[in-house]
C-alpha cells in the first residue's frame, strides 16, 4: 500500500470515528448543546479538556520551539501547565457551583451589567476567532503535506468535518469526539518519540530518555547536545538566560492565559460536582502532561538527531569536531524524508558554497565567522522549517508507513478538537449571552437551539475565510533594544494583568458596595453545597 | 444563622489558607527552581544538565499535577468537615 493511501486510511477511520460519534452523541436540549447535559465525569471531561485545549501549537510547534530555543523556551512548558493549578485553584470549582452556561454569563450577573455581558461577549469572540484561524490552517497545513491536496482545500476540508459534528453534535457530540481525538493524538505524539527514545538512548520512556545517556557517543544526552550545537555556532542547549525577568513575566502571562481561556473554562460547566470540577482539571494536567513531558525530550533528540544527520562524523565519540563538521552531508546523499519536505517548501537547501554538501551552522554569530570562514563555508545552507520536527519525526526514525499515517490523524486531531471547543464558545456567546439574555429572552428552547447552530456555522465560515490570510502586520521592528524596559511584547501580558488587577481593586474600594443579592451570589459561589446542575436562567 | 456564617468563613479562611499555600509552591518550583534560582541550583548535576533545566523542563509539570490533585483532596476533606460538600 503506498504512503498516501495509508494515510487516507487512517484520517479516513478517524473522521469517520468522530462523525459516528457525533451521531451517537446528538445535542437534543440546549442543556446537551452548552454543557453536554452536566453529567460528563472528571475524568472523561479532563480527557477531553486535555484535547479541547492542546492544539496544533501544542502537537506540531512545541516541540519545534524547545528544539531550536532549549532552555530558553522552557517558558511554554511551564506557563502552559502551570495555567492549569490557577484554574482549578481560583477559577473552576466557583464557576461550576455559579452553575450556569458560559463565562459572559457569570460576568454579566456578577456585574448586574449587560454592558458588562456585551464586553465579555466581545472579547470572547475576538480571542477565540482568532485563536480558530490558527487552528485551520494548522489543519490545512497537516492535510496539504499528508493528503496531498492543495492548502486551500485542506482548510475547507476541515472546516466542513467540524462543522458535520460541531453543529449537530454541541457540546456533547465535541466533548466525546475530544476523547477520541485525545486518544489517537497522543498515541501518535508518542509512538514515534518512543522509538527515537530507544534509537539513541536505549530507553524507552522518551522524559526519561532526555536525561540518560546517549549510546553512540557513551555521553550524557544533553551534554553530548550541547557539544554539538556549541560545535556549530549556536549557544548550549541548555544555556541559562540572562533576562531572567522578561522569562518570569512570558511565564506569567501564559500561566494567566492559560487559565482565561473560555473554551477551556466552559468544560468545567459539563461535570456533575463542585469536587469533580477541581478533580477535572487535576485530570486535566496529567493528560496533558503526558504529551508535555515527552515534547522537550522529542524537541532535544529531534535537534540532535538533524545535526547528526548533517555531519555524521559527530553522532558518535569525537575527538575533533572540526574534522568532523568538514564531512557534512553530500546533497545527492540526503536521507528521502529531506528530499519529501523538500517538496513542501518547509526545507529548503541553498548550495552556496557550491561544494555539493549541506552545511548548517549559526551564520549569525560573529565570533563563529572564522572558522566558518576557515573551512570555506559561506552561509547556512539549510533552513527547516521548526513545525515539521514532530510531523517529520517517523521518518527520520525510519519508521514503518503506519506511524506516518498516524501522526497525519493525529495533527488533525489536535487541530480540529481544538477549533470545536472554540467554535462552540463563539456559538454559546452569540446564541446564549446575546440573543437569549439581551436581544429575546422570550426565545424558545428550539430557536435558541437554532441559534447556536447557525452562529457556530457562521463562525466555521468566518474563521475558514480568515484562515486563508493569516493576519500578520508588525510596524516595528520586535528587537529587543526597542522593548520597554527589557520586557518582550510577549510578556507585556503579565503587566497588563497586574495593572487590570491594580485598577479592579482600587475601583472596588472606592465604589459603594454592590446590592445584597450580589453580595449573596459572590458570597454562594464560595461554597460547593447545592450547586446541583448547570442551569439556565 | 451565626453558626451557620461563622462555619461558612471559616470553611472559607481555610480554603485560601490551603490556595496560598499551594500557590507559594507553584512559584516556586516554576518561578523560582527553574528561573531565577537556577544559577544556585548549577551545582546539583542531572542527567547531563542542571536541576535548574530539570525544573524547568518536567519538575515544574510534575509538581503542578501533585498540587491540583492535593487541592482536590484536602478540599473535599475541608467540605466534609465542616458540611457543605453536595
Amino acid at each position: 500500500m503506498s504512503q498516501f493511501a495509508i494515510n487516507l486510511l487512517f484520517v479516513g477511520a478517524s473522521f469517520a470515528l468522530y462523525i459516528g460519534i457525533a451521531i451517537w452523541a446528538r445535542a437534543g436540549s440546549t442543556k446537551d448543546f452548552y454543557v453536554a447535559g452536566g453529567g460528563v465525569h472528571p475524568i472523561t471531561n479532563g480527557m477531553a479538556t486535555a484535547a479541547d485545549w492542546m492544539s496544533a501549537a501544542s502537537f506540531i510547534s512545541m516541540a519545534g520551539l524547545l528544539a531550536s530555543g532549549g532552555y530558553a523556551n522552557s517558558t511554554f512548558l511551564m506557563g502552559w501547565t502551570g495555567g492549569y493549578v490557577i484554574l482549578a485553584m481560583l477559577l473552576a470549582p466557583y464557576l461550576r457551583k455559579f452553575g450556569k452556561f458560559t463565562v459572559p454569563d457569570f460576568i454579566g450577573d456578577r456585574f448586574y451589567s449587560n454592558t458588562a455581558r456585551l464586553v465579555a461577549v466581545i472579547c470572547l469572540i475576538v480571542a477565540s476567532v482568532t485563536y480558530v484561524i490558527g487552528q485551520m490552517t494548522g489543519a490545512g497545513v497537516a492535510f496539504s503535506r499528508f493528503l496531498e491536496v492543495p492548502n486551500t482545500a485542506g482548510i475547507w476540508i476541515a472546516a466542513a468535518i467540524v462543522f458535520l459534528y460541531a453543529v449537530f453534535g454541541g457540546m456533547k457530540g465535541i466533548t466525546y469526539t475530544q476523547v477520541a481525538q485525545y486518544v489517537v493524538l497522543i498515541i501518535a505524539y508518542t509512538i514515534p518519540a518512543v522509538f527515537i527514545a530507544m534509537q539513541l538512548t536505549g530507553n524507552p520512556i522518551p522524559m526519561f530518555g532526555m536525561f540518560s545517556t546517549h549510546t553512540e557517543s557513551g555521553l550524557p544526552l544533553l551534554e553530548k547536545l550541547d557539544d554539538v550545537v556549541n560545535a556549530l555556532g549556536f549557544q548550549d542547549y541548555t544555556a541559562d538566560v540572562d533576562n531572567k525577568l522578561n522569562m518570569v513575566l512570558f511565564t506569567l502571562s501564559l500561566m494567566v492565559g492559560t487559565a482565561g481561556l473560555p473554551h477551556v473554562i466552559i468544560r468545567f460547566f459539563t461535570v456533575p460536582k463542585v469536587a469533580d470540577a477541581r478533580w477535572s482539571a487535576g485530570w486535566a494536567l496529567v493528560f496533558i502532561a503526558l504529551l508535555y513531558l515527552t515534547a522537550p525530550a522529542v524537541g532535544s533528540m529531534a535537534r540532535l538527531n538533524l545535526a547528526t544527520t548533517v555531519y555524521p562524523e559527530m553522532a558518535g565519540q569525537v575527538e575533533n569536531y572540526d574534522d568532523a563538521a568538514e564531512q557534512a552531508l553530500v546533497y545527492e546523499d540526503r536521507p528521502g524524508w529531506i528530499r519529501t519536505w523538500e517538496e513542501t517548501g518547509l526545507i529548503n537547501f541553498d548550495d552556496k558554497n557550491n561544494d555539493g554538501r549541506i552545511q548548517v551552522y549559526n551564520d549569525s554569530n560573529e565570533e563563529y565567522a572564522e572558522t566558518a570562514e576557515s573551512r570555506g563555508w559561506e552561509g547556512n545552507e539549510l533552513t527547516v522549517n521548526n513545525d515539521i520536527l514532530v510531523l517529520a519525526n517517523p521518518e527520520i526514525a525510519n519508521l514503518p508507513g503506519w506511524v506516518i499515517g498516524l501522526i497525519a490523524a493525529g495533527g488533525i486531531a489536535a487541530a480540529l478538537s481544538t477549533a470545536a471547543g472554540l467554535l462552540l464558545a463563539i456559538s454559546s456567546a452569540i446564541s446564549h449571552d446575546l440573543i437569549k439574555t439581551m436581544i429575546n429572552p422570550k426565545i424558545s428552547e428550539k430557536g435558541e437551539m437554532l441559534a447556536a447552530r447557525i452562529s457556530m456555522g457562521g463562525a466555521i465560515l468566518l474563521a475558514t475565510y480568515l484562515g486563508f490570510f493569516v493576519p500578520g502586520s508588525n510596524m516595528l521592528a520586535n528587537e529587543p533594544d526597542q522593548w520597554i524596559a527589557g520586557i518582550s511584547p510577549l510578556s507585556f501580558g503579565a503587566v497588563g494583568a497586574m495593572i487590570n488587577f491594580t485598577v479592579a481593586f482600587l475601583v472596588c474600594k472606592v465604589t459603594k458596595e454592590p446590592p445584597q443579592e450580589i453580595q449573596d451570589l459572590v458570597e454562594s459561589v464560595r461554597y460547593p453545597k447545592g450547586a446541583g446542575v448547570a442551569v439556565d436562567h | 444563622m451565626a453558626d451557620d456564617k461563622s462555619n461558612a468563613a471559616e470553611y472559607w479562611k481555610a480554603n485560601v489558607r490551603t490556595i496560598i499555600g499551594c500557590l507559594a509552591v507553584w512559584a516556586f518550583v516554576s518561578y523560582g527552581c527553574a528561573i531565577l534560582f537556577r544559577p544556585l541550583l548549577a551545582s546539583i548535576p542531572v542527567g547531563g544538565t542542571d536541576l535548574g533545566f530539570w525544573f524547568a523542563q518536567q519538575g515544574s509539570i510534575l509538581t503542578f499535577i501533585v498540587l491540583i490533585f492535593f487541592y482536590a483532596w484536602k478540599m473535599n476533606k475541608l467540605d466534609k468537615k465542616f458540611g457543605l460538600e453536595e
